[in-house]
């Protein structure tokens, strides 16, 4: 479904991102472990359209994605940013409509508001407060259903657990799998690699702008390097 | 005195119009220009022109000097905006095309160079500038309260998250600049009609500040602050006539307390409306029953 190939993006002389190539597959969740200043929003951004590439080429569904972020939005990819981004003085229902700005159809928009508040009871008594008074967990909660609200086929998440206690990220990451059970594909990015890998049907590893290695969840979890420099496990001296 | 009141109030709602286009751009999208004063030129000259040499209609030559400094303003803004420039690179490259209008101004022969232009026929009424004011505010509004309006304060607000949603940047930041443009061009053909005179050195970068100064000071995303701003900085050089050479020292002074006291602006994020009055009345109702009744009890 989607599949990056060999990108390059630069920040001035900066090489962000170096020779990356990589593939989502329907109704699957990828994620992108690595550390700080890897690359990983940068790629994210780049798939959104908000950056530009120098090289490569990004398709979707067997189509070359379009330059502009309102395109590829409408082309049904669409990223969470990082840090959430809400509206934080709309209300969390103006919020949720903000989501379906590219919409037209109107009762299907409201059938869609119910959905997120079956998926997420929560912003159902949050309805009328306003965004920016919701507590981390609760607007990452919204930016993941503002994310939804545009109907994706890909839905990008760029550290969803950010800021969150170990409670709120275990709750996250099941939404993202009640998520994906709808049919739609996941792509995230995550400092939390354990929780992350734990859910990932696929996963690469992103170090300075090189993915160094990939695989199943499960396998880039029990890989030694990973564990040692993602999970803090020390290998036992044999 | 009446006239001398009259002058003031002519020269202030023409510099209000001009302000309103840039609240559209600053106040609600949140882009900085400070080459405005090269749009109000564009327009002054255009109109001008039109009417001295041509004989053209008035209103018409107004309505072209808009459109002129509109068509000005998607030159400037394809570019720019579609480099998605941050706000800072853009307001330096507006302020060099602002001087740049101006050094044109100065080396064309239809302006008649720095020279500038004499004999404009004195069409700029009170009574049309009044009524083109009130005209141009009510469309302000409009705009401002419509769709591209919720765009525009969409990416003011945070225009990452804008762009997630799906709002194209690059048209809503070049309508709200088109649409500042044509104000200021109007402003500028009806100033032209009302000194009868015009040279390219009466469009400074210091206008364009003013303009910015008024918005900031009026506050961001309201109509009716920077209005309301642009009238007192329009009459206070007149008031303080009086304090002579502390005229200016005044007027800084005025700017200041105005940011320390009320950082958002005179009106900030907010308007003198029908509803606004409405709200305030029912506040004073429902203070007054309570003073009674705390009467009796003491
Ligand atoms: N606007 C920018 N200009 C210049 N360099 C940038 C810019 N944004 C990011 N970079 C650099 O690009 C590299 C990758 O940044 P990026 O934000 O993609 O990292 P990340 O993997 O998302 O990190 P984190 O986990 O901290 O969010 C970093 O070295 C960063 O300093
Ligand atoms: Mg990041």
């Amino acid at each position: 479904m989607l599949k990056v190939d060999n990108v390059n993006v630069f920040y001035g002389h900066i090489h962000a991102i170096r020779d990356v190539s990589i593939e989502a597959k329907d109704s699957q969740i990828v994620s992108i472990v690595g550390a700080n200043g890897a690359g990983k929003s940068t790629l994210m951004m780049t798939i959104a359209g908000v950056l530009k590439k120098s090289s490569g080429s990004i398709s979707f569904d067997g189509e070359l994605l379009p330059a502009e972020p309102h395109k590829i939005l409408a082309k049904g990819v669409c990223l969470v940013p990082e840090r959430r981004r809400l509206y934080a003085n709309l209300t969390v229902r103006e919020n949720l409509l903000a989501g379906a700005y590219l919409r037209k159809d109107k009762a299907a928009i409201q059938e869609d508001m119910e959905e997120m508040f079956s998926l997420f009871p929560i912003l159902k008594q949050r309805f009328k407060q306003y965004a920016g008074t919701l507590s981390g967990g609760e607007q990452q909660m919204l930016a993941i259903a503002r994310g939804l609200m545009s109907r994706p086929k890909l839905l990008m998440l760029d550290e969803p657990s950010l800021g969150l206690a170990p409670m709120l990220v275990q709750q996250v990451f099941d939404t993202i799998c009640n998520v994906r059970d709808r049919g739609t594909t996941i792509f995230m990015t995550e400092q939390n690699a354990s929780d992350a890998l734990a859910i990932s049907d696929y996963a690469y590893v992103l170090e300075t702008g090189r993915i160094t290695l990939s695989g199943s969840g499960k396998e880039v979890l029990e890989n030694p390097e990973v564990q040692k420099a993602y999970l803090g496990i020390k290998q036992e001296q044999s | 005195m009446w006239n001398y009141i009259e002058g003031i109030l002519c020269l202030a709602l023409i510099s209000v119009i001009s302000v309103l286009g840039l609240t559209v751009f600053t106040g609600f999208t949140g882009m900085f220009s400070m080459g405005h004063a090269a749009f109000i030129a564009i327009g002054a000259y255009t109109a001008s022109i039109l009417t001295s040499k041509a004989h053209a209609n008035f209103y018409l030559a107004l309505a072209l000097g808009g459109l002129m400094s509109g068509f000005v303003s998607l030159i400037i803004g394809y570019p720019t905006l579609r480099a998605k420039l941050q706000n800072d690179y853009f307001a330096i490259a507006t302020l060099g095309f602002g001087e740049a209008v101006r050094v044109i101004l100065e080396n064309l022969k239809i302006t008649n160079g720095a020279r500038g232009l004499v004999g404009i026929p004195a069409r700029s009424t009170f009574l049309n500038i009044l009524l083109i004011t009130v005209l141009l505010t009510i469309i302000t509004a409009h705009y401002v309260y419509s769709k591209y309006g919720r765009q525009s304060v969409a990416i003011r607000e945070d225009h990452v998250a804008a762009e997630m949603m799906g709002i194209n940047l690059f048209t809503v930041r070049l309508r709200a600049l088109f649409f500042s443009a044509v104000m200021a061009g109007i402003g500028g053909g009806l100033y032209a009609h009302y000194v009868n005179f015009i040279q390219p050195s009466m469009f400074t970068s210091t206008q364009s500040t003013t303009l910015i100064a008024a918005v900031v000071a009026g506050g961001m995303g309201s109509i009716t602050g920077p209005f309301v701003a642009m009238l007192i900085f329009s009459a206070l050089p007149e008031i303080l006539r009086v304090a002579d050479m502390w005229r200016l020292v005044a007027y800084g002074l005025i700017l200041v307390l105005i940011m320390v006291l009320r950082p958002q602006g005179i009106f900030g994020y907010k308007e003198l409306n029908f509803k606004f009055v409405k709200r305030w009345i029912k506040k004073i109702r429902a203070k007054k029953p309570a003073l009674p009744a705390e009467g009796g009890d003491a």
